[in-house]
């Protein structure tokens, strides 16, 4: 007997996991969750090595296309030694990276990077400022997205435009059901990637379905906050506002570091006598030398300067200029991870209440 | 709890004359609480002790200087004030203490590790405490965990646990958990080959993203906006992404507060990606207390490191 088959779906079971991710990890870099120690964090790939599905990861899989620190170019200076007056300088490409895999990465994940394109594509600028360094790699870059089966408290994935199970900047959706995954492809660099295996058959499609129904389900009602741009705009100059909601944060860098949409950078020359490389490296706004200008002064000298500009970046200028969209995609991790439990979602809806009363 | 509307009653008989009183307050889920500063009436109603005090409000003091400020201090807490206080950082009269008796705190890791298999620990819906336990609603059902299965490390080694130094003290002392601090857990660390322990610092070390968080949550880490990881000129440390420059901080770090450090272990909490970095400090402490005899929060006086004396009564240089 035939049985029937949803050509778009394929499956995978655990046991035969590690096959397939050995053959991915022949034609590129696979990084998948893993559990170390007392963290969920997105290593790459070897054969033997667990792929974490039972605790969502700590950090994001922002790093594989946006390194935390990356090589732009390597530089020899002349004039030291035997010739003084030499002034030449050499400069060395960096290495090209190579094709990745992101494997689990989770649907908000995959949404933080639709954050990051306009901006590195040369919005603005016309698209004469494209930020060669991200676009090569997040056009090697294949994105497999794990569905979520329950909401963490801390998720908020449906306020912005996300859900469980959503595709947005996805390559291929997997789905946990009985003893494997069912792949669907969203993109053709996804459907490249899944030629290989078995398809699915329609019940086991059918079982997918209903999963990620079910888990939408789970998911929370969105908060409205269609006026959160308006309202932080309005709220600029209120400093006791935002004193008191930043009293409790110790301007560490770590809601940034952890958060799939957060792009700012900082670029440092690293130099050992006469070698030495230029690095752009991740940066935050929360340190107090983000806005630290050369002739001393700061724009935003405290805390709740800082704390302001992070929701309101966020929540009113990006959106400003990039059609309404939020430079949040709600996987919560800046709450999760907060040694001082700051909650962003409360920042935003206390800014519109208090917007509304002024 | 009873004790909790004692403690409400020792906030609000002092607000009117303070600042603002910090305590903890709900946190955005039911396992964590929030940092809480209360200035009105309103402010001290949301005001919760108990096992999910975790932050240490002394942190937030060196800041704070100039005005007074009200604390609700965990024994572990009244030490790194006492710290501050020997150091000259705050001043003693500017604050005010109210103590409890604490019977340990929450680690969240401990939590995870105890949810394993069940859920994890942000999917649980409620909390309630009972006497010893604390009982998860959790999606598959009430799950009771012991206490002391689940309290942070430092709690299993409490020889303070009820703020001595504290101008109020509400509630009924208890008796420490234990009388001296052995330091096992750093045995168990050193009874790892070398090669091991190297290894297990470069992977603990590779997962870290820089944050610093470790450093903002520390009560005594105040050079805060000055920090040698963040100079640009001179540049001590790479940006580079490597092990090296990110083990470098924390020997830093560690030997800045050698002898100051009082074993909070804000630091550890702190960390997103669960690095141990109170081994690092505890090594440290252990040292100084040793040779030194300073017991860090609760001696007078200037850390030794940060003075000098011709002799140490502790070392015997003459007789080597």
């Amino acid at each position: 007997m035939v049985m029937s088959t949803d050509t778009a779906k394929k499956f995978v079971s655990f046991e035969a996991l590690p096959d397939f991710l050995a053959q991915l990890a022949q034609g590129a870099c696979v990084y998948a969750p893993r559990r170390e120690n007392k963290a969920v964090v997105y290593r790459p790939w070897s054969p033997g090595d667990n792929v974490e599905f039972a605790a969502r990861p700590t950090e994001s899989c922002k790093h594989v296309i946006f390194p935390r620190s990356e090589e732009l170019f390597s530089f020899t200076r002349g004039g030291e030694g035997e010739n003084p007056d030499d002034s030449s300088l050499i400069l060395q490409e960096a290495s090209e990276p190579g094709p990745a895999v992101i494997f689990g990465a989770l649907s908000c994940d995959a949404r933080g990077f639709l954050a990051f394109d306009p901006v590195y594509d040369g919005c603005g600028t016309g698209g004469k400022a494209r930020d060669v360094y991200y676009l090569k790699r997040r056009a090697i870059t294949t994105l497999v997205v794990r569905t979520c089966k329950t909401p963490l408290n801390t998720c908020f994935c449906t306020w912005v435009g996300g859900g469980p199970a959503s595709s947005e900047g996805a390559d291929a959706l997997m789905t946990e059901i009985g003893n494997g995954l069912l792949f669907e492809a969203v993109s053709d660099k996804g459907a490249a990637l899944l030629q290989s295996l078995p398809d699915a058959s329609a019940e086991q499609g059918a079982e997918a379905t209903a999963s990620r129904e079910a888990a939408q389900g789970r998911f929370p009602q969105p908060a409205d906050i269609k006026a959160a741009p308006g309202s932080l705009r309005a709220l600029f100059d209120s400093a006791p506002f935002w004193e008191k909601q930043t009293a409790q944060c110790l301007y560490c860098g770590a809601c940034t570091y952890l958060c799939p949409t957060c792009y700012c950078f900082n670029i440092t020359d690293e130099s050992n006598g006469i070698r030495g490389v230029r690095l752009r490296s991740w940066d935050n706004c929360m340190s107090p030398l983000f806005t630290l200008e050369t002739s001393g002064h700061n724009p935003r000298p405290a805390k709740f300067n800082r704390l302001k500009n992070r929701v309101g970046h966020k929540f009113s200028y990006y959106p400003k200029i990039h059609s309404g969209r939020f430079s949040c995609c709600g996987c919560g991790r800046c709450i999760k991870s907060c040694p001082s439990s700051v909650d962003i979602r409360k920042i935003v809806l206390d800014a519109i209440k208090e917007a509304a009363n002024v | 709890m009873a004790i909790q509307d004692d403690i409400k009653s020792a906030i609000a008989e002092v607000l009117p004359g303070l600042s603002c009183v910090i305590g903890w307050g709900a946190g955005p889920e039911p396992l964590r609480a929030a940092p809480l500063f209360m200035r009105d009436a309103a402010d001290v109603e949301k005001f919760t002790a108990g096992f999910l005090a975790v932050n240490n409000p002394a942190l937030f003091l060196p800041a704070l200087k100039g005005a007074k400020v009200g604390l609700v201090v965990k024994g572990c807490d009244a030490r790194s004030v006492g710290q501050l206080v020997a150091e000259n950082l705050v001043k003693r009269e500017e604050v005010h203490l109210i103590g409890y008796p604490c019977r340990g705190i929450i680690d969240m890791d401990k939590t995870a590790a105890a949810l394993e298999g069940r859920c994890e620990p942000g999917e649980v819906k409620g909390l309630r405490e009972e006497d010893g336990d604390i009982v998860l609603d959790t999606p598959g059902g009430e799950v009771r965990l012991a206490k002391t299965d689940v309290a942070a490390d430092k709690c299993a080694r409490c020889r303070y646990p009820n703020a001595e130094s504290a101008d109020v003290f509400v509630g009924e002392k208890i008796a420490p958990v234990v009388e001296r601090d052995d330091y096992a857990d750093l045995a168990a660390f050193e009874n790892m080959e070398l090669d091991a322990r190297k290894a297990f610092w470069e992977m603990e070390m590779s997962r870290c993203i820089r944050c610093y968080a470790c450093r903002n949550s520390c009560p005594l880490c105040v050079c805060r906006d000055h920090c040698v990881a963040a100079s640009r000129e001179p540049h001590w440390l790479t940006q580079a992404d490597g092990v090296r420059d990110k083990l470098f901080f924390q020997l830093i770090h560690a030997t800045h507060l050698a002898g100051r450090c009082t074993g909070c272990g804000e630091c550890e909490r702190a960390c997103p990606v669960g690095i141990p970095l109170l081994t690092l400090k505890r090594a440290f402490s252990r040292q100084v207390e040793g040779l030194f005899g300073y017991t860090a929060g609760l001696d007078q006086g200037m850390p030794p490191l940060l003075t000098f004396k011709l002799e140490e009564p502790a070392i015997k240089e003459r007789e080597w």
